[in-house]
């Protein structure tokens, strides 16, 4: 039978008007779509609130004639519906759902959002850079008619003329109407923000730049119109350049900010650049391929060499190896059988297969990560809460500083007092630069939160990362966390007259009927060793002991040495093999093929590959490293000896694990737990931070403040480096917007005039305050490209 | 000191005595919401500051604040509600919506994301 495809032409899509998430199946083949083929649509609906209302909403959409399906979700405000476009259109639907009371839009793709911010960061920057570009080249001409002295430069013929005084007049009062134009057009910003702030009875940084600019223009223009008001008189001169300059140099700062601004949100970016844009689906048995926004939970996905898996599910056919490192920080790509879940953004290598879709749109691992790391950037940690507050008394506090400055000048400073008692007024003003005290903790959380969860590393809120930098004690659960949680084989031993493979073989073949993990851990590795076990007859499974089968019509036996014992066989020296192998906290059974006892066969749950070197990292960092686990001291002790750890908590209940932390607390350390989010999550939360190990898909995990989406413990090492370099970060911008204002201002102010002469010029100060808070911006930007020890290192 | 000098100080006080009333002391009245199909919904205007900055709820009833981005400087393009962990951003010309039950009375601040922007709910 011929196959139908459908190609998805984005361009095509996008070519009309803007319509998020239908693909009109009528692209690319109108027998199909005329055969009347359903497309999906997901609508945000506003206004439920209880399961009631998306019953209403649900049986609301599905009366609109051409509707298949509706399901509504109240929790994500999604109705998800399957319709005929033929027969209706996505007007009719939203209005079907206006008629019960409810708004419904397009759900818009969640990349939207990201990208309207940047294009309005562009467009900001573009806008800024207008307006700088105005106010420079005015203030060009204002300089040249301010300092008359470098006329010979554009005009030598007009050197040895000196104007009268009625022509520099003229000029002034020509620059005052330029400067006047560079207020109103590059400055406006900050005007009309000094009056929305002020109405709010709240000051920022608009108010600052307006006053001292304005301040100066006004200072200026009396001086031009009526110097006679002054006491120095007609000598008094206008410095418009000071309000035109000023206004250019943070107005480029703004710019600079803008675009750098722009570049802290890329973390997200790049996330939501990893979403595949098409799927290949299967409907009534035909392969089409459509956007990703329109397949539906349990729709079959077909996923080819080479190929990006779409959304969230389960393979349901074939099998291949992925690459989820761009979720997961997982270097190396994992194996994926029939049962096993997918995650939607990671790359398929070269196997193909089908999956059923579990988890679309908003729901899916990436879109959980996207909004998880967006939450987290909007949140502040509790140093910021400290900025918060001075940052609430700074700007009226400038504002003071500006009149005490006016007020000592004017009284005691040198003739011009007034000249004096306005310029340093206007320079404290303009040096003082609240943004880059406000700018330095958020801008480096965004860029540390970001830089982590590149790495499969969700931190969930500022508050989490802060503390994750104080962490003194790592306490890891044993089982799944350390170690992979399952029993796998570890040691085959021969008895003399046998192979280890013929042991291993006996041994799976009779297991094979069995459904205990170990069994099954057997099993498993004779399959992967190529032995193919045999099919047993008279499989008993014998409680406490062991199992009895017969294999290729020989009577074997697996199990303990009682088992052994009560069949009579001797066990000779496998008892000393079996000692040893139990020592190393692994469970051994003795094998027995006819009479004679053949070998050992040992299962142990292993640790993960990279669980050592994460542990060896942790260490290096200071971090005391403790193994919390359920299982008996022997075992425990077992792993933590192969993992390098030297304290061990174990046979601990799993109710009692969160005391444990407790206790861990009360000797006055920072507590970091890592577990498994479900068992662990009492103990998550009675920590300080509470690693939660992921499973893959599931990556809003409640209980934890820290989600390792990958599973390893390299995460664990990656989110503490990270957190400190972030904190560190914040500091130093802190550190240096503080030390800024502190020393500016009173610079500003002219306290080293008396001492040294000493006295900054407004356009200096406006040259500082873009300098410094382009400075912070930078430093925060800098974490992007930070290179932790834990990856470089364990990557093994 | 002339009395020029004198006045200039005199008026350089009155000016430092009003900015710490205008910009500290001052107790802003709060703007009650509306409610309407048990939702209190009240719209906030973003330009420079939030307008209404202090928004009187009750309790135990959900909330619903629609923000309205009027400017395009990046100061106010989030906004962040640090005490219930909630933020959002802001496109200018959009409405971003809110919501939350309050179950405790007291209150509720919120802020751009360098606070240089504040207003807060009052949980009545």
């Amino acid at each position: 039978m011929k196959q139908h495809m459908q190609t998805y032409d984005p361009a095509l899509h996008h070519a009309g008007e803007k319509q998020t998430a239908v693909v009109p199946p009528t692209i690319g083949d109108n027998a199909l779509a005329a055969a009347g083929a359903p497309v999906a649509l997901d609508l945000a609906v506003r206004g439920m609130h209880c399961a009631s209302c998306a019953t209403t909403v649900a049986s609301a959409l599905r009366q609109v004639p051409g509707v298949q399906t509706a399901e509504v979700n109240v929790a994500t405000e999604i109705a998800h519906v399957r319709y005929l476009p033929a027969s209706t259109d996505v007007a009719a639907l939203t209005s079907a759902v206006a008629a019960v009371g409810y708004s419904a839009a397009e759900r818009g793709d969640p990349s939207d959002d990201v990208d309207e911010q940047t294009a309005a960061h562009q467009l900001e920057y573009r806008n800024l850079m207008r307006k700088f570009w105005y106010a420079a080249s005015i203030s060009v001409v204002i300089l040249l008619v301010a300092f008359p002295e470098i006329r010979w430069l554009y005009a030598p013929n007009l050197f040895w003329i000196e104007p009268s005084a009625a022509i520099v007049r003229g000029l002034w009062a020509a620059s005052g109407v330029l400067a006047l134009t560079v207020m109103a057009y590059s400055g406006r910003h900050f005007y009309t923000g000094l009056w929305f702030a002020f109405k709010h009875h709240a000051a920022d940084m608009n108010t600052l730049i307006a006053l001292g600019t304005a301040a100066a223009w006004l200072y200026s223009t009396v001086a031009v119109l009526a110097p006679q008001v002054f006491p120095m008189g007609a000598s008094t001169m206008p410095f418009y350049d000071v309000t035109t300059v000023v206004i250019a140099l943070v107005v480029l700062g703004q710019a600079i900010e803008a675009r750098a601004k722009g570049q802290s949100s890329q973390a997200i970016r790049k996330l939501l650049g990893l979403q595949a844009k098409t799927a290949r689906i299967l409907r009534d048995g035909v392969e089409v391929e459509v956007s990703v926004e329109s397949v539906l939970v349990s729709d079959i996905v077909v996923v080819r060499p080479g190929e990006k898996i779409p959304v969230d599910g389960i393979i349901v056919a074939g099998h291949s190896a992925l690459d989820e490192s761009m979720i997961t920080g997982e270097s190396l790509p994992v194996d994926k059988q029939i049962g096993d879940a997918v995650i939607g953004a990671t790359m398929n290598t070269t196997g193909s297969f089908k999956f059923e879709a579990t988890k679309v749109g908003k729901d899916t691992a990436l879109a959980q990560i996207v909004k998880l790391v967006q939450d987290a950037m909007g949140t502040k940690p509790p140093i910021a809460r400290l900025v918060d507050r001075v940052s609430y008394y700074f700007v009226p506090a400038v504002m003071i500083t500006a009149v005490l400055s006016f007020m000592v000048w004017f009284t005691f400073g040198p003739s011009p007092a007034l000249a004096f008692a306005i310029v340093t007024a206007v320079t404290v003003l303009i040096i003082a630069c609240p943004c880059a005290i406000g700018m330095a903790v958020p801008l480096a959380l965004v860029g540390g939160v970001g830089k982590a969860a590149e790495h499969g590393v969700l931190i969930r809120s500022g508050e989490a990362l802060q503390t994750a930098s104080t962490l003194q004690t790592i306490v890891l659960d044993k089982t799944g966390t350390i170690t992979k949680g399952k029993p796998e084989l570890t040691d085959t031993e021969a008895d003399a007259g046998f192979d280890a493979d013929r042991v291993l073989y006996y041994a799976a073949s009779a297991d094979r009927p069995s459904e205990h993990p170990l069994a099954q851990a057997i099993v498993q590795a004779a399959n992967s060793r190529g032995l193919a076990p045999a099919e047993p007859s008279d499989f008993t499974a014998l409680p406490g002991l062991g199992v009895a089968a017969t294999v290729d019509g020989k009577r074997v036996l697996v199990g303990n040495g009682r088992l052994m014992e009560r069949e009579g066989i001797d066990i000779g020296s496998l008892q000393t093999t079996v000692a040893r192998l139990q020592s190393e906290g692994k469970t051994a059974m003795f094998v027995a093929v006819g009479k004679l006892a053949a070998g050992v066969v040992a299962v142990a749950d292993t640790v993960k590959k990279d669980s050592v070197a994460a542990i060896r990292v942790m260490q290096s960092m200071g971090l005391e490293v403790i193994m919390l686990t359920g299982d008996n001291e022997r075992t425990a002790q077992a792993i933590a000896r192969q993992v390098g750890i030297t304290r061990v908590l174990s046979e601990v209940l799993p109710e009692d694990k969160a005391h444990q932390v407790h206790l861990l607390k009360g000797e006055g350390k920072q507590v970091g737990m890592v577990g498994d989010g479900i068992n662990d999550a009492p103990a998550l939360v009675e920590a300080n931070v509470g690693f939660a190990i992921g499973t893959g898909a599931d990556v809003a995990i409640e209980a934890a403040d820290i989600t390792l989406v990958g599973g390893s413990l390299k995460g664990v090492a990656y989110a503490i480096e990270v957190s400190r370099a972030t904190m560190r970060n914040a500091k130093q911008n802190l550190f240096g917007a503080f030390i800024y204002n502190t020393l500016g201002i009173p610079v500003a102010a002219g306290i080293l005039y008396p001492l040294l002469g000493i006295l900054l010029s407004p356009i200096m100060a406006a040259a500082a305050m873009a300098i410094s808070s382009i400075t912070v911006v930078s430093n925060a930007n800098r974490l992007r490209s930070f290179k932790a020890k834990s990856f470089r290192e364990a990557t093994l | 000191m002339s009395t020029v000098q004198i006045v200039v100080n005199i008026i350089g006080i009155g000016v430092i005595a009003w900015i710490v009333w205008y910009f500290w002391l001052y107790r802003k009245a709060g703007v009650a919401v509306t409610e309407t199909n048990g939702v209190q919904e009240a719209v906030i205007r973003v330009k420079g500051g939030y307008d209404p900055d202090v928004v009187i709820i009750k309790k135990d009833r959900p909330v619903r604040l629609l923000f309205q981005r009027q400017e395009s400087s990046l100061c106010s393009e989030m906004v962040v509600f640090d005490s219930i962990g909630q933020s959002a951003h802001l496109p200018e010309g959009q409405t971003v919506a809110i919501e939350f039950t309050p179950h405790e009375k007291g209150e509720i601040p919120f802020q751009c994301q360098m606070g240089m922007l504040r207003g807060k709910l009052v949980v009545q």
